[in-house]
């Protein structure tokens, strides 16, 4: 953890080699905080350190300004270590009006750095905020470093000389504050000058005004030595190789370029706008060139329908939502698994019911992934644990849907959706292709005549000649695929579709528990909470404790080993920030009298929450820290 | 698709060795019939024509076509078919449907397949009853018609399908009756010679569930009364002897005359299915709600001007192609700021 040492008066700026630190920009859902928080990670990610970002922000677009609903957040944890998390308590908070710092400010630490806009405490602002006193006149702030600027008076004094109009000019402050930024953790300004240049390359007057800005910031804490102290964070040590950063959305829409390429199809994406999972819309409507037919569909219900049409006729097909339109899959869902063809589900979950929290994080949809269909209708699931794994499980899923033709479905969440991560890029030539092979051959064709193995039916291509077939959701004859209402065939068919799923075990690697492979607690986890569990097994393993973390990527089927591994440990955790869903399948399928650790406020875990658990669980007493 | 190697298909060809359970004297066999007499006739393969359907009694089709079938889910038919269109642009398309699965669960997906132009050809059955679950009234039953969900009359104004694609600019709109095979054949054959996504309405009778209700525009000795048969370029005109006619109104609506009196067929609206704009055959569509007016049927509106949505998305796909070269999956991993690690 950061050391933030006693800073001992003198008017010569300190450079302090520290180990991490944790910064968050706050501010108003117009104030450029996400950009603000992305540039900076960039940077640093640049420069070598591990990073995890955790942008939060606010369902509306514009909640009114300068209100507390409007407070948009994006965290991000730097490092010369390894990063698991965003990071619990906060070392430097940038806040750019009232209700950020009222939001925010319970996170900064003891002695943090804190640095406002002054501009933005006037009476009207902190009306806005519901505070009556200016916390800068109050001494709440007096445990925190607190560095008050005036980033409207000084972007605009900067700008002055352009001849854009005020609204334009305060527009730019936030960069003014990532200047300012950057000079305290001494980072260079190029990647962000850089971008600056190539987003407004089109408004050369727009681009002088945001570079000025930032190098104002900059300037502004050189010439005042507004920080007595400023930090230096060494790069980490990262497994050699190529990185780049990488948000969990960008890397689904790459792990389904590269499946469509290593299978040699063609990739549709049939979806419908929905928050969080737009981004991989966005982000495959740009890959044209690959091939990549992307599909706005009228509603949730088309977009899956198109989805399984596109499949039908020969595409890898692939369709994205979140929990409200995974609810209106559902019934699409169950006649992927009656035609028993190959399509990628993906659900960026977010909490719910209903509309829920669009915006925040949650993993509420595992049961309604394994389940939620009418009558017996299993689907295998694969969930991503961090943003760049997001890649690895899309072709993971296309790799199963099409060699067992069959619906996969994919769980990610706003939490890996939306943060970043550095990235070891992959070299394409070691990616395996994914073999397809499509009936051809007339003789002997049914198409419900199954691969022994796998249990795949062949896929048969509308407009192979001789193959001229029908499929569709009513009950149908094991290998001719006629209409059947049978009863034993019905048995057979429901039996053969289960037996399908649970062949898929043959082909995933089993589980080794990270840390103790036997001991007094196994923490198992799935999905993004792999981070903030694996940084607290780390943590309380360093303390002397014998636990073990078991973090599961396949729902479904569970891989083969992990009802042995389970009875190797005293006792079994699963935390998830649900009301216990893994934990209910554990304990239904392997009798293990699992205990569950659920939060479900629409935020990670933080490594303290959890480790406090480790310890209730261990008997440990008292506080560690 | 060249049709220089065509095997010489027939009826036959299309027909499955599946038994057709329809009720007995249903107005679906006429429809199959129809569809199995002409498919041989478009010099199309076979294994090129893709048969997509929901949920009805109508959507029961794809099993007794002998082409590639997809018997889907109630209303999402034309949502398959367009991604089975976009994935293979080459496929001859066609969504049978009814105006339960068309109208009420998939209208959504009726109206957007249709403003998009997908080369699907839509065949909507309309019995206007729900026959599949035994007799509920359906978006084209009448103002308080009596079935088993509405004991005391339907209180729903019901939809006119064609008005429907009309209005959702569908490109190609017409309408035909199961049993007018000559005409039902020939109405099919437009459309299959149309590019853009074509709309068929066919008036069809549920003998069990609601027996009769095209009677008046189909026994014999009315049905010259109320139906105006459509023909590109030739004048409105209907009745017993070809009495009557439609024609224009100083304020630009539609008026039914008597012929003679000084009144000629040159006075008449001559009919133009190719006109670009939709509202001529919009006025067209809704003359069956007014007093005295006949029932059009034929082709209300065929303008293939408009690409199909197939051809621009793949037309995209090849401008995006050309413009930045094939994808290279090294530059797209590769892509924004990256960095090595020693």
């Amino acid at each position: 953890m950061s050391t933030l040492a006693e800073v001992p008066p003198t008017s010569k700026t300190k450079r302090e080699v520290i180990e991490r630190a944790v910064i968050r920009f706050a501010g108003d859902s117009g104030d450029g905080m996400q950009i603000t928080g992305s540039q900076f990670t960039n940077t640093v990610a640049l420069y070598g350190n591990d990073i995890a970002t955790f942008p939060d922000y606010p369902a509306e677009i514009r909640a009114p300004a300068g209100t507390i609903p409007g407070v948009s957040g994006f965290q991000l944890h730097f490092s010369s270590n390894e990063v698991f998390t965003p990071g619990d308590a906060i070392d430097a908070l940038i806040a750019m009006n009232p209700a950020a710092l009222k939001v925010n400010v319970g996170d900064l630490k003891a002695n943090g750095i804190l640095i406002v806009n002054s501009d933005s405490f006037k009476e009207s602002d902190l009306r806005k905020a519901q505070m009556t006193v200016s916390p800068l006149e109050d001494h709440s702030l007096d445990k925190y470093r607190v560095f008050p600027v005036e980033l409207q008076r000084m972007t605009r004094a900067a700008l002055q000389h352009l001849g854009i109009d005020a609204k334009a000019m305060d527009r730019c402050k936030n960069f003014f504050a990532l200047g300012m930024c950057y000079w305290l953790y001494n980072r260079s300004t190029d990647p962000t000058m850089r971008w600056i240049g190539e987003k407004f390359a089109k408004k050369p007057l727009l681009m002088e005004a945001n570079k000025l800005a930032l190098k104002a910031g900059y300037s502004y804490c050189e010439a005042t030595e507004a920080f007595q102290i400023t930090y230096e964070i060494p790069p980490a040590q990262l497994t050699p190789g190529l990185y780049r950063n990488v948000s969990g959305n960008q890397a689904l829409a790459m792990g389904f370029v590269t499946a469509a390429q290593k299978s040699g199809l063609h990739l549709f994406l049939g979806s419908y706008p929905i928050t969080p999972a737009s981004d991989i819309l966005h982000e495959l409507s740009q890959y044209k060139n690959f091939g990549v037919f992307t599909f706005q569909a009228e509603d949730e219900i088309a977009a899956i329908t198109s989805a399984i049409g596109a499949s039908y006729a020969g595409s890898l097909a692939i369709t994205t939502t979140s929990g409200p339109g995974m609810a209106l899959k559902t019934e699409a869902l169950g006649l992927a698994v009656a035609t028993e063809i190959p399509l990628v589900i993906c659900d960026i979950q977010r909490g719910g019911p209903s509309t829920g929290l669009p915006t925040k994080t949650e993993q509420a949809d595992l049961l309604q992934a394994l389940f939620g269909r009418n009558s017996e209708a299993p689907i295998p699931v694969l969930a991503a644990a961090t943003p760049g794994d997001c890649f690895w499980i899309a072709l993971e899923a296309s790799r199963i849907a099409l060699k067992y033709m069959i619906p996969v479905i994919v769980l990610s969440d706003g939490y890996l959706a939306n943060g970043a991560e550095p990235w070891r890029i992959p070299k394409v030539e070691d990616i395996p292709a994914i073999p397809v092979k499509f009936a051809k051959d007339p003789v002997g064709f049914l198409p419900y005549r199954r691969d022994p193995q796998t249990l795949a039916r062949p896929w048969a291509l509308p407009g192979t000649p001789g193959l001229e077939h029908r499929i569709g959701g009513l009950e149908k004859q094991d290998g001719t695929g006629n209409v059947n209402y049978e009863p034993l065939n019905h048995e057979n068919m429901v039996r053969i579709r289960a037996a399908k799923v649970a062949a898929v075990v043959q082909d995933i690697p089993n589980v080794l528990p990270e840390g103790d492979p036997s001991g007094d607690l196994l923490v198992v986890s799935w999905g993004s909470t792999a981070g903030s569990i694996t940084a607290a097994v780390k943590a309380a393993r360093a303390r002397g404790c014998r636990i073990g973390h078991l973090h599961l990527r396949y729902l479904n089927p569970l891989p083969g080993n992990v009802g042995e591994i389970l009875k190797r440990y005293k006792k079994v955790l699963v935390p998830e920030l649900n009301m216990g869903q893994l934990l209910w399948v554990l304990r239904a399928k392997y009798l293990v009298d699992a205990v569950g650790l659920n939060k479900i406020q629409g935020r990670p875990f933080k490594q303290a929450e959890l480790e406090q658990k480790f310890d209730e669980m261990l008997g440990i007493q008292g506080n560690h820290r | 698709m060249t049709t220089a190697t065509l095997p010489q298909l027939t009826k036959k060809d299309f027909q499955t060795d599946q038994e057709v359970r329809w009720c007995p004297g249903c107005g679906d066999y006429a429809i199959l019939s129809a569809v199995q007499s002409v498919f041989p006739e478009l010099g199309i393969r076979r294994e090129n024509f893709v048969v997509v359907s929901g949920i009805g009694c109508s959507s029961r089709f794809p099993y007794y076509m002998n082409t590639y079938g997809f018997h889907s889910i109630h209303g999402r038919a034309p949502a398959v078919a367009t991604g089975v269109k976009i994935a293979n642009p080459e496929l001859e398309v066609w969504v049978a449907t009814g105006d339960g699965d068309a109208l009420a669960i998939g209208g959504n997906h009726t109206i957007h397949m249709l403003r998009r132009n997908v080369g699907i050809k839509v065949l909507l059955f309309n019995n206007r009853i729900y026959g599949l679950t035994k007799g509920q009234y359906s978006p084209t039953s009448e103002f308080h018609k009596m079935t088993k969900s509405t004991p005391y009359g339907s209180p729903d104004r019901p939809f006119n399908p064609v008005s429907l694609a009309i209005g959702s600019e569908a490109t190609f709109v017409a309408r035909s009756v199961d049993v007018f095979q000559a005409h039902l054949k020939d109405t099919l054959k437009h459309a299959a010679a149309h590019k853009g996504s074509a709309f068929i309405e066919i008036l069809q009778n549920c003998n069990i569930f609601n027996d009769g209700a095209w009677f008046s525009l189909t026994e014999k000795d009315v049905r010259s009364e109320h139906v105006l048969q459509l023909e590109h370029g030739k004048p409105l005109v209907f009745g017993k002897n070809r009495e009557k006619g439609i024609r224009r109104k100083a304020d630009g609506d539609i008026e039914v005359v008597q012929l003679g009196n000084g009144i000629t067929e040159n006075d008449l609206v001559v009919h133009d299915a190719h006109h670009p704009r939709p509202s001529y055959a919009f006025l067209l569509s809704h003359m069956e709600h007014r007093p005295g007016f006949p029932t059009p049927i034929g082709v209300f509106r065929a303008w293939d001007d408009l690409p199909r949505y197939e051809d621009v998305m793949k037309d995209q796909l090849q401008e995006v192609i050309s413009k930045r070269g094939p994808g290279d999956l090294n530059k797209l991993l590769r892509a924004g700021d990256i960095w090595e690690v020693k």
